[in-house]
């Protein structure tokens, strides 16, 4: 099975439509950050107090609401795998404050939901540790003797069946007794002692404001030097303008993907930088792809103008090129309909990079270097009538410096 | 070239076998695979469950501290060569940052013993630089490398401390590191996975804990304005108001006056553990540094019958009354309950970080969420993987199962590195991973597309293979080495899960140079040779 057999499309004909659908979609993300005053950031990166909570049933946000004390946000969780979670937060406070919500927080989901003065340990968001010594006296006054390592066992058997096959909630006590080493009389002991609150903390993230902004800080920089050093290497392995042109391509993706979250409103995170690195490299791919050719085929027919080279090399890669994005695509597709809420904007950021990603090298990154050729190359027909012969004895894969015509 | 096929043939089994082993080991049961794969692919805090803290220490405590020491040793020294002045202080800097402001400030020395009182201090005090204010006022600072020096192994104790109470968890696990943080030198990076409890964690490491034993002057008091109405709204020279922490609601506040200088500040303390007396009655012993003990014993036996307070952060946990001279080792006794003294051995034994510590960072990811993350993510990676494998055999055949090997083939020996240089995979890893596998996938199309190109301008099977690969070869080294620079600089500037990203991406693509050029390579010239007419390619 072949698709693209030798096509002959004129890519780079149609280049303008493309520039001005991405000056559009650039111009779009920015002002939509604009109106929005900034991006969404994550708790990565902004700071703060996060509490991600899963309750047995629909959650009672109203509820949760009007526990909480102060400038407390709470949001339902969607999309994904995400079932009956809350998000409870608060924001932008310094480490000692951030430390207090945290607790305040945590206090008042327990007050309202738990049983505080039951004297009975919450089964759904013990520890191991604790349920251990929790259990250790009753069970041996209800005549079961085990050993340290089997009360260990045992209640390492409780939370990991609550864990992995509950998914986090165990509703009855009864639902324990499939677990190794329960039996009745230590039912009874864990209903004596314990009880099962109707909600099981998923994940709490307390980030300092200062942390928020110096891993902001630190990702942007690492990212930007990471560019340069690209740069660099294709200017040494190409020409320069080669370079500047991939680099632009690739922030150019970054851009508009980072606009496309603000758009859609999803969040900024320390995932979501992860995905943006993958997209650069992902695009960065693409554009040396097509440089590649470029230069091959500047070799073998020097007499062609450049954009007819340009415009073969495209097509000549096509085929490939649309594989490998499709591919790509499969699998992202894959993990944004499946990932679950982890990796949703992770997923997201992919979606979009690959997209976009895919377009630039040919619609942004080529056309740079094709406008910058034609320049220097007025520029040098107008000083220098008489052209120069190409030099035969350029070294064997090396910048393919296009002479004048 | 095909010549050398048998041994291209045994690198690439070795190879396999060797990934192999670092990944399952030698198991003897379906169990001890699984067992086996969860040693050694290790996961990070963010698949598996588990506390992550930031803590920075709050160095200019330590620095304060030693200004403090060295004010009464001073004092001490200047009364015995009877050298006159007026007021001895130090400024109070709240935070990292400021811990090189911290300064003594020494006035009215008499400009006739200034060359004694310079004498003393230059001879005394060498890591401290003394500075004329004018001819009677000094001030005295650490020197910098003496400061630094200090800086650094408040740090490096903090952390020693930090990892032995934690041991107290029996974690399997641990990582308790310096966080090199740009302009923030002073935290420390606490890993535990498995443990979402953050809340014991923190109560081991002992939160804000600034330990002092002070000297109790009176009280206790009702509230602040009564204390202060009884030495006429003024607060006497060198001491500072502090409150008791309340034992249980009902009780109303106490207040108590106490030395401003502790007697002993927590680093000299050295350990401390609840227990019973010889009449069952509850008490905390505890024992102290020898240089501390030096001097607890002569302030006690000065001492006795006066009392001193315990003082946590500046809210006094216990107040207790001298009984006789106490050295290295002493006991607090009379407690209440089994409780008191288990809470007081642990307040004391808290004040032994040699400074606060403050959270900057606080992350539990809770096993049911990272077990969550980790099946939907590998459910993903699943169905993308397969819906890959199948469109790649639909679109080149028979050569798409070249690929499809060397993809597997790619993602054992990525799997394989992470295992023997003992990585870690975290969620960005995994975002290095699907990179690795786009590229693996892109350097195979890259090759096919160029096989059929060849063949397509009329050159023979093994010709266009030949030249499929040479003439694919220089694009796939151009993608992978600009990655592979740019992932240099990611992990050069990069902080935690960014670094972590580029680690994995760099070992996928150098493991996929060997899988989709000399692996698949090897795979078509096999092929080819066993084919004696040289026919067709399934291409």
């Amino acid at each position: 099975m072949e698709l693209f057999k030798n096509t002959n499309f004129d890519f780079l004909g149609k280049k303008w439509p493309f520039i001005i659908a991405s000056l559009v979609l650039t111009v779009a993300g920015l002002s939509s950050i604009a109106m929005k005053h900034g991006l969404r950031y994550g708790i990565d990166f902004k700071g703060g107090a996060l509490m991600t909570v899963k309750f047995a049933s629909a959650p009672p946000v109203e509820k949760i609401r009007s526990a909480m004390k102060g400038d407390v946000s709470v949001t339902t969780m969607t999309g994904g795998g995400a079932v009956n979670e809350v998000e409870i937060g608060t924001e932008l406070a310094n480490e000692t404050q951030l430390a207090k919500n945290r607790e305040d927080m945590e206090a008042a989901l327990y007050n309202a939901f738990g049983q505080p003065n039951s004297g009975k340990l919450d089964l759904n968001n013990a520890g191991e540790q604790a349920i251990a010594s929790r259990l250790r006296d009753p069970l041996a006054g209800a005549g079961v003797s085990l050993s340290e390592q089997q009360l260990h066992d045992l209640a390492g058997g409780i939370t990991s069946y609550r864990d992995k096959q509950a998914g986090g909630l165990i509703t009855d006590f009864n639902q324990l007794s499939s677990v190794p080493g329960v039996n009745q009389a230590v039912l009874g002991v864990l209903e004596g002692q314990c009880y099962l609150a109707p909600f099981h903390v998923l994940q709490v993230q307390v980030v300092g404001p200062k942390v928020g902004a110096d891993l902001r800080n630190k990702a942007i920089l690492a990212t930007l030097y990471a560019l340069a050093g690209m740069l660099v290497y294709i200017a040494f392995r190409f020409e320069w303008i080669y370079g500047l042109g991939a680099v632009i391509a690739v922030f150019h993706d970054t851009i508009i993907t980072v606009g496309l979250f603000s758009i859609f409103n999803e969040e900024i995170s320390m995932t979501v930088i992860a995905a943006l690195l993958t997209l650069v490299g992902y695009s960065m791919n693409d554009t040396i792809v097509i440089f590649d050719r470029i230069r091959e085929n500047l070799k073998l027919s020097r007499r062609e103008p450049l954009d007819v080279v340009m415009n073969k090399a495209i097509n000549q890669t096509l085929s490939r090129t649309i594989m490998t994005s499709g591919l790509t695509f499969l699998t992202v597709i894959a993990l944004f309909l499946f990932g679950g809420p982890v990796l949703h904007g992770f997923s997201f950021a992919l979606l979009c990079g690959i997209i976009v990603g895919t377009y630039s090298s040919v619609f942004i990154a080529s056309p740079i270097v094709l406008f910058w050729h034609n320049y220097t190359d007025k520029k040098r027909v107008a000083r220098v009538p008489v052209t120069a012969a190409p030099s035969r004895s350029e070294p064997a894969r090396k910048t393919p410096s296009r002479a004048a015509k | 070239m095909k010549k050398n096929l048998t041994a291209r043939t045994v690198i690439i089994v070795a190879t396999i076998l060797l990934c192999i082993y670092g990944i399952i080991g030698f198991p003897t049961s379906g169990a001890a695979v699984k067992e086996n794969i969860a040693k050694n692919i290790r996961l990070g805090l963010d698949l598996k469950g588990g506390t992550h803290l930031v803590l920075e220490v709050q160095v200019q405590d330590a620095v304060k501290a030693d200004a403090d020491q060295a004010m009464d040793r001073l004092k001490d020294d200047l009364k015995k060569q009877n050298i006159q002045w007026t007021a001895m202080d130090r400024n109070d800097p709240q935070t990292v940052q400021d811990a090189d402001k911290v300064e003594i400030t020494i006035k009215g020395v008499p400009s006739t013993q200034s060359s004694d009182f310079r004498n003393v201090v230059n001879e005394h005090y060498s890591t401290y630089i003394l500075t004329a204010v004018n001819s009677t006022d000094y001030t005295m600072k650490m020197k910098p490398s003496d400061l630094l020096d200090l800086k650094r192994d408040t740090v490096q104790r903090t952390m020693d401390t930090i990892g032995n109470r934690i041991d107290q968890l029996g974690l399997a696990e641990k990582s308790v590191q310096q966080y090199g943080r740009s302009g923030a030198d002073y935290e420390i990076l606490v890993q535990l996975p498995g443990v979402d409890d953050p809340a014991r964690v923190k109560e081991l490491i002992g939160t804000a804990a600034v330990l002092e034993i002070d000297d109790v002057k009176d009280g206790p008091f009702p509230t602040r304005d009564a204390l202060l109405a009884q030495h006429g709204g003024v607060l006497p020279l060198n001491t500072k108001p502090v409150k008791a922490k309340p034992r249980g609601s009902s009780d109303g506040e106490q207040w108590y006056l106490v030395s401003k200088s502790p007697v002993i500040s927590g680093r000299e303390m050295r350990n401390a553990r609840p227990g019973q007396d010889e009449y069952r009655k509850w008490e905390t012993s505890f024992t102290l540094s020898q240089d501390g003990g030096r001097r607890f014993g002569r302030y006690t036996e000065a001492n006795i019958g006066n009392r001193l307070a315990v003082v946590l952060d500046n809210q006094i946990v216990s107040v207790a009354t001298i009984q006789s001279k106490i050295e290295d080792s002493g006991r607090i006794t009379g407690l209440g309950s089994e409780e008191e003294s288990d809470d007081l051995s642990k307040y004391l034994r808290s004040g032994s970080l040699p400074a606060g510590v403050k959270y900057n960072e606080e992350r539990s990811i809770g096993p049911s969420l990272g077990a969550d993350s980790i099946h939907s993510g590998i459910m993903a990676g699943i169905a993308g993987l397969i819906a890959v494998i199948i469109a790649m055999l639909l679109y080149y055949k028979r050569s798409g199962v070249n690929a499809v090997l060397a993809l597997i083939l790619n993602t054992v020996v990525l799997l394989a590195a992470i295992s023997y240089f003992h990585a870690v995979l975290t969620l960005p890893g995994i975002a290095g991973v699907i990179l690795t596998i786009g590229m693996a996938v892109d350097s195979n199309v890259l090759i096919f597309e160029r096989i059929r190109e060849e063949l397509r301008s009329g050159k023979s099977v093994v010709a266009a293979v030949d030249a499929g690969f040479s003439k694919a070869w220089w694009t796939i080294v151009d993608t992978h080495v600009t990655t592979v620079v740019s992932c240099c600089f990611l992990f050069l500037f990069g902080e935690g899960p960014v670094k972590g990203f580029a680690v994995t991406l760099t070992i996928g693509l150098i493991a996929n140079v060997f899988t989709a050029v000399f692996v698949s390579k090897t795979i078509f010239d096999y092929e080819l040779s066993n084919q004696r007419q040289l026919g067709t390619l399934s291409i």
